[in-house]
């Protein structure tokens, strides 16, 4: 263990930011273009992640635990919102017979 | 070896989450999903935040990630509906996408920061020092996301039964 964490020493922090600004890019290109609600849902975590990761290390940089701490209650935030938002999935597919969300368009106007 | 791996990892984060948006069928996004996710608990070692490490593993890969095959085995979805978006929508979104990270990275330019990651205090990511601080500076939040979850759970359980009357 102690030989991987002198390894990160090396790594600038700009270059964490990037990788987060890059998954996160990713989760919202694939929220704009799915329209299967449950990849949707998927691309939503991966920006949760694509955070999560950037705060911790923030955290590591300021040498801070409150960073830490904090994706902690981001991950209970989203283990809540899966919840809720499966069961809604599950509900709108017991209504309209499919996940597509381009069916619920009522809500547009 | 050392910085490198940092690297062969992001790379293989990037490439699946790339994975994850771009599969046409929902069960293979699930499973590249939880690749993408093991490779943020590689990233989560490497920082040294071992708590946070095996919270990912076990909550992320093992509770999110079971809850989303579940749901998708129990929707069904056997004809996959052949529903996509029009081209000009997915290139308009890919556009949008980029710009997004232009704009981040650019924002990032004007920072000037790029000192290299030190860990100053090896056992900051560690449950002893991570528990100390969750009990004390962040008592109340801890407490009231145990309310969330109730909450989470009594809606949860409130909005998959099936409506009684109807029935």
């Amino acid at each position: 263990m102690e030989d991987v964490t002198q390894a990160i020493q090396g790594v600038p922090l700009n270059h964490y930011i990037l990788l987060s600004a890059v998954i996160f890019a990713i989760g919202v290109i694939g929220v704009l273009i799915r329209r299967d609600a449950i990849v949707i849902f998927m691309s939503i975590e991966l920006m949760l992640n694509a955070v999560n990761l950037l705060l911790t290390a923030f955290s590591v940089h300021h040498n801070d635990a409150s960073g830490q701490v904090f994706v902690f209650f981001i991950m209970a935030l989203a283990a809540a919102e899966v919840a809720v938002g499966l069961a809604i999935i599950v509900m709108i597919f017991r209504n309209t017979n499919s996940t597509d969300v381009n069916v619920l368009n009522k809500l547009k106007w | 070896m050392s910085v490198s791996l940092f690297y062969f990892v992001a790379f293989l984060s990037i490439f699946f989450a790339l994975l994850v948006i771009f599969a046409k069928n929902p069960v293979h996004s699930v499973l590249y999903l939880i690749v993408t996710f093991f490779t943020f608990t590689i990233h989560y070692i490497l920082l040294n935040a071992q708590f946070l490490a095996i919270v990912n593993f076990i909550v992320y890969m093992g509770a999110i990630m079971v809850l989303f095959l579940f749901v998708l085995m129990l929707l069904n979805l056997n004809e996959s509906q052949g529903s996509s978006k029009p081209t000009l929508i997915k290139v308009i979104g890919v556009i949008a996408g980029m710009c997004l990270v232009i704009t981040l990275i650019g924002s990032m330019k004007a920072l000037h920061v790029s000192d290299p990651l030190i860990l100053k205090t090896q056992d900051l990511g560690l449950v002893k020092n991570l528990g100390k601080v969750l009990f004390s500076k962040f008592l109340l939040p801890f407490e009231i996301s145990s309310l969330l979850l109730l909450s989470a759970m009594v809606g949860a359980v409130l909005l998959a039964k099936k409506d009684i009357k109807q029935a």
